[in-house]
């Protein structure tokens, strides 16, 4: 690996990921006000897809040189501190970005048939673009502010399908209990500045070790930010928005809330409760980790138990995403002053990164299915599997995958998140996680045993095969699978660049 | 990497098969299933290993880097073989190809997906046997239960979803016992090992220096440990009382599933005892000799019972195997050369012989779509080849002199005898010598009322002779029942080779 100890590139080049979608974005909007009705939408989808592609490979090329990690001068900040481009953001980035580009070349087919091609792509670049930022942010207030750029779109995208009830309804849902948390995470970040006086993390955390007066403003505060990100990772309380909203609206961008999302929200979590509020120094009776386990077990069981009664599939999935939550919050609640933290949050956003493929594959699948007008319940994919085996293997591998199947990716990102707990000391928390796996594999089952063992009741022909929405499935079932073999530079990497957090 | 090769080339071939047309995928996927076997058989021919691999020995064809690393344990790429496994992964490439030359005449339904599943379970099945790290192990383990749940669930028979479900819900639960039972073991060796590898954590344990784990102290670790690792083991066998799940795979899967579900799946329980449990805890196994061999026992006598009193052929030769497999497990708890070096036979010739007998019922069925013992009379009348193949079969089955049973059979009541671990291990073996009598009862009792006699047959299809390439897999199959009776030493020395060090520690076992 070359090592970039004296950087040739001027540091606020750090930030081109986002810069290369925010431009992205802003070149389709050219695009759409130019030709404001152009239904071309290989090209849309192409030029969105391509800038996503490079705003990975950039992030990409970033982690292999070391870019912003201990092995070239540690992370760089940039913008008076308020963001800052370390191992972790790039991580991240690779997740939002490779999720971003598989949504919008499945959406040239899915939105086709749809007027306003152009707002699509460019509302996912512009949601993207914040969610980059998201994983960079230092500062509570770049936090917000790149939580809101990633929000506006995707309340904006729910509701895409403008003459269909539920995308609207979705769409209207989403955006009130959105704004409801933004409000409550803009007060909780108020009482903090309130006990610290400061918005850039390192200051908070400097400032909350020494703090021995205002420890209720402070609890207070804390909480209420952790109910912003609640909301973002659709974690039990701040969940109901989540299954209306992801079957409401356009299957490409249920995938793409859910995981890169999703994602995203845990990102800036991450970084927020480690960096501002450090494990050894903060005042007795600020104790956000129980708060993350009592979370974490609470999201994983509702998650899995609300799952296993739906016969809606994208309901199901919707769930059980609530479900995935809840695993990667094991992240911050198996953390203890002095424990194997690094091991255990990476492994968290290992987790991450095996679901950006596995979760979006499979409502990309929910699209595909959705494109042939194939229904929603369990009963509609029966026989499914016999007249598109390529897509139904794909599904197959994306559901024993997310039910942590060997030798599926899920399995071994599982096993390394409960692994870690353990060996940080919460067996009880693996114990949970682990049940709720094994209970999962029934509802998921179902999908595969709907596809390829339910006899075929339906007349329905499907129609034309769809190039883009196909490619998209099958890259996330190939990447699904070579996460397995190549899964060592991926738990590597990322327990490397949450050590730098500590 | 010779082992790598062979289990790609399944993968490959499992691939090429799956998206190939539904007219070649037959022949094509037995083409391609032709060279794991040439490859496992030029392995057979260059066998170099000596030892026990968890123990020691010296491993043939080994391949070892590191995979990941996880919270400072390695997780490796670990693959060899000894004298346990080179047998078992003959018997799987030879066994798959046969099955998929029995699928021929009854696969007409979507070929190309049945005979792709049949590769790739192969190719996991050839990795259980050659993994000697448990990650990748478990990896393979876990991943031979999804094409089984699809070849049941969608080319079996009316209640194959039932079966199907049944058979996952009770192996994957399984499973996750005995992973729990593994991971509690890493975790009260804590520093003392710093990689998955079982050669690496049967030393570890075998040298005592297991601690203690949430809770438990080292004693009681161990004897959780070894419990729930034996029940997850003791349902994939299967024996009394978990073994309920057997009878509905067995009658509902279609026959090339059975072959390979009774003549290696269930292998791959016993060969995990055999690895994990007695390899690594022999004290506890020791500790635990009247149960595990009552359970033998009664596994012997109540799977024969069952079998003698089934109308239907298939349900006669799957609960046999629950006969046979308490053999197996007789011979392991006996702790004696010939004891578990038996039963490392009796995997293979009850393989050999199972799906023989699997097979032979299969092509019956094809031809009569019946098989039930009262519909049907003198059928070597019309079936004279297919008869003559399962009588000889049966007598295989049975333990007739110079068959590949005879040989296993012998080595474990020989072993069992002669067995020190408790005083009372003659009496068990000679309550499960009964199980013979039995065997001979209910074959004899099918033989008699289904081939022989006046020819008579309930129903409208036309009794003739099967093809050639139905009964050529059989034939294949009674030849080496033969050879490997005639000759077992085929096996049976690399077999020994490997055992001996499991019987040697210190302790005085």
């Amino acid at each position: 690996m070359l090592a970039l100890q004296s950087s040739p590139l001027p540091d606020w080049m750090a930030v081109s990921p986002a810069l290369i979608l925010a431009l992205t974005g802003l070149l389709l909007l050219a695009i759409d006000s130019i030709d404001p009705t152009s239904s071309n939408s290989p090209v849309l989808a192409g030029i969105s897809t391509a800038g996503s592609l490079f705003a990975f490979a950039v992030a990409g090329w970033f982690l292999l040189e070391g870019t912003g990690q201990a092995a070239t001068g540690g992370a760089i900040s940039l913008y008076g501190d308020a963001l800052v481009v370390d191992g972790m953001s790039l991580f991240f980035t690779l997740i939002f970005t490779v999720v971003a580009a598989m949504v919008s070349i499945a959406s040239m087919d899915y939105a086709a048939e749809q007027r306003h091609q152009g707002e699509l792509y460019t509302l996912v670049l512009f949601a993207t673009s914040g969610m980059v930022l998201m994983s960079m942010s230092n500062s509570l207030a770049t936090a917000f502010v790149s939580l809101e750029l990633a929000s506006l779109p995707s309340y904006a995208l729910v509701g895409y399908l403008k003459s269909n009830k539920g995308s609207v309804e979705a769409a209207l849902k989403y955006f009130l209990i959105g704004a409801l948390s933004s409000a409550v995470f803009a007060f909780g970040i108020s009482l903090v500045y309130a006990v610290t006086g400061s918005l850039l993390l390192p200051d908070i955390a400097s400032a909350v070790s020494g703090a021995t007066g205002m420890t209720g403003v402070l609890g207070m505060g804390v909480l209420m930010i952790l109910g912003g990100f609640a909301f973002k990772t659709a974690s039990v309380p701040f969940h109901f928005w989540a299954p209306e909203a992801y079957e409401g609206a356009p299957a490409p961008i249920s995938a793409f809330l859910s995981s890169a999302s999703k994602a995203a929200g845990f990102a800036v979590a991450f970084r927020v409760f480690v960096e501002a509020f450090p494990l050894g120094g903060l005042p007795p009776g600020v104790d956000w980790v129980l708060a993350f386990q009592v979370l974490a077990v609470v999201t994983m069981t509702l998650g899995n138990f609300a799952a296993a009664t739906q016969e809606n599939v994208k309901r199901m999935l919707a769930y059980s995403s609530i479900g995935h939550a809840g695993y990667a919050l094991i992240g911050l609640a198996a953390l203890s002053a002095g424990g194997p933290n690094a091991n255990v949050l990476g492994a968290s956003m290992a987790h991450l990164m095996v679901y950006g493929f596995m979760n979006t594959g499979a409502f990309l699948f929910i699209a595909l299915a959705e494109h042939w007008g194939v229904g929603r319940t369990f009963e509609d994919y029966n026989g499914l599997g016999a007249k598109a085996p390529m897509a139904s293997v794909a599904m197959s591998v994306f559901m024993f995958s997310l039910a942590g199947l060997p030798p599926f990716g899920g399995f071994f990102s599982k096993y390394a998140l409960f692994y870690s707990a353990i060996e940080a000391g919460f067996w009880w928390l693996a114990a949970v996680g682990a049940i709720n796996s094994a209970l999962s594999l029934f509802y998921y089952s179902r999908v595969v045993k709907a596809l390829w063992i339910e006899d075929d009741t339906s007349s329905l022909e499907l129609g034309s095969k769809p190039v883009g929405l196909y490619t998209a499935v099958i890259f996330a079932a190939v990447g699904t699978l070579l996460l397995l073999p190549a899964f060592r530079p991926v738990i590597e990497t990322a327990q490397t660049v949450a050590a730098a957090l500590f | 990497m010779l082992i790598e090769g062979l289990i790609a080339v399944a993968f490959v071939a499992a691939l090429v098969v799956f998206v190939s047309p539904d007219e070649y995928a037959g022949r094509l996927a037995a083409a391609l299933s032709l060279v794991p076997i040439a490859g496992s058989l030029y392995m057979w021919s260059q066998f170099d290993a000596t030892g026990n691999a968890l123990l020691g020995g010296s491993v043939a064809f080994e391949t070892d880097f590191v995979w990941l690393t996880l919270g400072g344990l390695d997780v490796h790429w670990l693959v060899g073989m000894d004298g346990i496994s080179m047998p078992l992964v003959v018997l799987t490439t030879i066994l798959t190809t046969l099955a998929i030359v029995s699928a021929w005449t009854p696969i007409d339904t979507r070929q190309s997906q049945f005979y792709g599943l049949m590769l790739f379970m192969e190719a996991n099945l050839l990795g259980v046997f050659t993994a000697l790290d448990f990650f990748l192990w478990f990896v393979f383990w876990e991943a031979v239960l999804v094409p089984m749940y699809f070849l049941i669930g969608i080319w079996g028979g009316p209640r194959r979803k039932y079966a199907a479900i049944k058979f996952f819900v009770y192996t994957n639960i399984a499973s996750l016992a005995m992973f729990i039972g593994f991971i509690a073991l890493v975790f009260g060796l804590g520093d003392s090992v710093s990689s998955m590898r079982l050669p690496e954590i049967a030393t570890a344990l075998r040298g005592g220096e297991l601690g203690g784990f949430a809770g438990l102290d080292a004693g009681a670790l161990k004897l959780a440990a070894f419990v729930a690792m034996f029940v997850g083991f003791a349902v994939k066998v299967p024996v009394v009382p978990l073994h309920t799940w057997l009878p509905d795979a067995h009658v509902e899967a279609p026959t090339p599933a059975s072959v390979m579900l009774a003549g290696v799946l269930l292998k791959m329980g016993t060969y995990a005892l055999l690895r994990f449990n007695f390899t690594m805890m022999p004290d506890v196994a020791q500790a635990l000799v009247v149960p595990i061999a009552l359970i033998a026992v009664i596994s012997v006598i109540y799977g024969a019972v069952l079998a003698l009193a089934q109308q239907d052929l298939k349900r006669i030769v799957a609960y046999s195997s629950v006969s046979s497999m308490g053999y197996v497990i007789l011979g392991l708890v006996a702790y004696t050369t010939y004891g578990v070096g038996g039963a490392t036979f009796q995997m293979v010739a009850h393989g050999l012989i199972s799906g023989l007998m699997f097979m032979t019922v299969g092509v019956i069925y094809n031809t009569t779509h019946t098989r039930m013992v009262g519909d049907m009379s003198g059928i070597a009348d019309r079936m004279p080849v297919t008869s003559g193949i399962f009588v000889a079969g049966a007598f295989g089955y049975m333990g007739l002199p110079l068959m590949a049973g005879f040989a296993g059979e012998f080595f474990i009541f020989q072993g069992a005898f002669a067995s020190t671990v408790h005083s009372a291990m003659p009496l068990f073996t000679a309550a499960a010598m009964f199980g013979i009598v039995i065997v001979a009862g209910y074959l004899l009792l099918a033989m008699q009322r289904t081939l022989f006699g006046p020819f008579r047959f309930d129903g409208d299809y036309e009794v003739t002779e099967a093809a050639f390439h139905d009964v050529a897999p059989l034939a294949v199959l009674l030849f080496l029942v033969i050879v490997l009776g005639v000759a077992p030493d085929l096996f049976f020395q690399m077999i020994q080779q490997a055992v001996n060090p499991i019987l040697q520690t210190g302790g005085g076992l």
